[in-house]
């Protein structure tokens, strides 16, 4: 009877273990699949274009004839609007976190905490929307151009969507200080300042790395948003008020024009696996970051 | 009797409406060990947080009474903190260095308090280093992390970084509640020879360090000081029916 009992207890604990089991390794697989697929469907853009000319070519017309594929606009494209967005959001996100997590009194802090989450919350296509009928023309008004649909213009939007990310995952770096560093600051003498910039921003650095890193991945992997407020030319930007298209915003808009299987298509597939790379450096260095905040 | 480094008169202390501190009027001497020994909760980590101001930082804390450090009534509106915290030193009981080099650890102190010329500062690292007998240990690597170090070398660190501000009173908050038998009697052993420089204001749970270091003892009981004298007759013959029981065991 008993052994029956302990039998039936060994046989659901192996189940649930390797339930979870399962469910861990089939996100990984699903990763795995993603990937072989790119590969699959993009690599064979290499057999006529070689990688050099794919990556540093000037010029990119799929559908002239013959079609040029060169991606360097569309880097360029998405390296303006990534370091614009960056620029802007970094400072203020760092900021608003050592504001939040140092400074604000609790109440405002709540509020703080859940206007930072709402705007995380906003579509992307909400942000774009509103980027491309108030800032647009704003922009083209200030600079006095002929579009406000411009990198700059991006840049801004963007930065938007970064915030959030910075904010709370730098906040949530810093508030995981230990107690004791800034008491031990303050009993030396150390204004709050001194305590929060010297010993609590230091302590916090590896988690705020990872909160800009972290930023920036969503920055480069958004779509919609800067789809719609980049004006999308395929050019070699020279300034950050000229319209430029960057790497998601092409697959997004071509991907319905190609055909199945033809070299569009596989350009595109290409591009794609050129985007997974680069957020894999960059989600790979803000864990290392995260790893190190947590020891 | 030479003037005291610490004085209070009618000291009390509200955490909002608990009351944490009762009338308390003591005199801790200078250069000498002063052991604040009670049970928990008896007020006495609160009492020595009194003497740095380290209290302000709880919210709801308010103080009636005075207190003296050097003469000087250290609640006075026009007082100076930061010169305050830089002249009453703190170590606490868990060893807390900053997350940066030995050698930022006790330049710390000496930048946000702007006092020294960089070029001293190398001076001021090997020789309080030194007084906390890690400089033999740590010369070579002044520039690793002071959380790699081991928790009693963590501590000296601690109470290095103090040191090199030139305070006059070193407040200990149960120094050595997270160190070993071994290391707490060596840092026992450095506080005695800390004590021919400054004034010591050490909180314990241990009766027997109480014993074993300090010149004077005063004994907190639920916020009230009960009793206060020299070591040695505090313990061999004390005055109050409760600090008698406490000694010897039968409660706390």
């Amino acid at each position: 009877m008993n052994t029956a009992w302990n039998i039936v207890r060994k046989i659901k604990e192996h189940v649930i273990e390797k339930v979870i089991l399962f469910s861990g390794t089939t996100s990984i697989l699903f990763v795995l699949l993603i990937f072989v697929f790119l590969l699959k469907e993009g690599l064979s853009i290499f057999w006529m274009v070689p990688l050099s000319d794919f990556l540093f070519a000037k010029n990119w017309y799929p559908i002239s004839d013959p079609p040029q594929f060169g991606i360097l606009p569309l880097i360029l494209g998405s390296l303006f609007v990534t370091f614009g967005a960056a620029v802007l959001s970094v400072p203020i996100g760092i900021a608003s976190a050592l504001f939040i997590a140092e400074i604000a009194p609790p109440k405002l802090k709540e509020v703080m905490k859940a206007g930072i989450e709402l705007l995380a919350a906003i579509p992307s296509v909400v942000i774009g929307f509103i980027g491309m009928m108030t800032l647009g023309p704003l922009i083209k008004d200030l600079f006095n151009l002929t579009t406000g649909l411009t990198a700059l213009t991006g840049s801004i939007t963007l930065a938007f969507m970064a915030m959030p990310t910075i904010v709370s995952i730098a906040e949530d770096a810093i508030t995981a200080v230990p107690r004791s560093y800034r008491e031990a600051a303050i009993a030396m003498g150390a204004t709050k300042w001194q305590t929060t910039w010297r010993i609590v921003a230091y302590a916090a650095r590896p988690g705020m790395i990872a909160a800009v890193m972290l930023g920036i991945g969503r920055v480069i992997g958004e779509t919609m948003a800067v789809m719609m407020v980049t004006g999308n030319a395929a050019l070699i930007p020279r300034s950050f008020l000229q319209p430029v298209r960057t790497l998601t915003a092409t697959i997004a808009a071509e991907m319905g024009e190609t055909v199945q299987g033809g070299e569009h298509y596989s350009a595109l597939f290409a591009i794609g696996i050129i985007l997974f790379i680069i957020t894999f450096i960059i989600n790979g260095i803000a864990d290392l970051y995260l790893h190190r905040t947590r020891k | 009797m030479s003037k005291p480094a610490i004085e209070t008169r009618y000291l009390n202390l509200f955490y909002d409406t608990f009351h944490a501190l009762e009338d308390i009027s003591i005199s801790i001497e200078e250069r000498k060990i002063t052991a604040l020994i009670g049970p928990s909760g008896c007020g006495k980590s609160t009492l020595v947080r009194v003497f740095n101001r380290m209290n302000d930082l709880i919210e709801g804390v308010h103080i009636t009474g005075q207190v003296l450090v050097e003469g000087e009534d250290i609640y006075a509106p026009n007082i100076d903190l930061i010169e305050l915290r830089r002249k009453v030193g703190m170590v606490f009981q868990r060893p807390n260095p900053f997350p940066l080099s030995i050698r930022k650890n006790i330049t710390f102190g000496l930048e946000i308090h702007n006092t020294t010329r960089k070029t001293d500062y190398s001076g001021i690292i090997e020789e309080s280093l030194r007084s906390v007998l890690l400089w033999d240990d740590l010369k070579d690597k002044l520039d690793r992390s002071a959380l790699e170090l081991s928790l009693e070398q963590q501590q000296r660190l601690c109470i290095a970084r103090v040191i090199a501000m030139k305070p006059k009173i070193i407040l200990m908050d149960e120094p050595c509640s997270a160190l070993d038998p071994i290391a707490t009697s060596r840092i026992e052993e450095l506080m005695q020879e800390l004590q021919k420089e400054y004034t010591i204001v050490i909180v314990t749970h241990n009766m027997q360090q109480a014993a074993r270091v300090s010149d004077y003892t005063a004994f907190l009981y639920l916020g009230k000081l009960i009793e206060y004298g020299e070591t040695k007759r505090l313990f061999s013959a004390p005055r109050e029916k409760q600090t008698e029981d406490y000694i010897t065991g039968r409660f706390g």
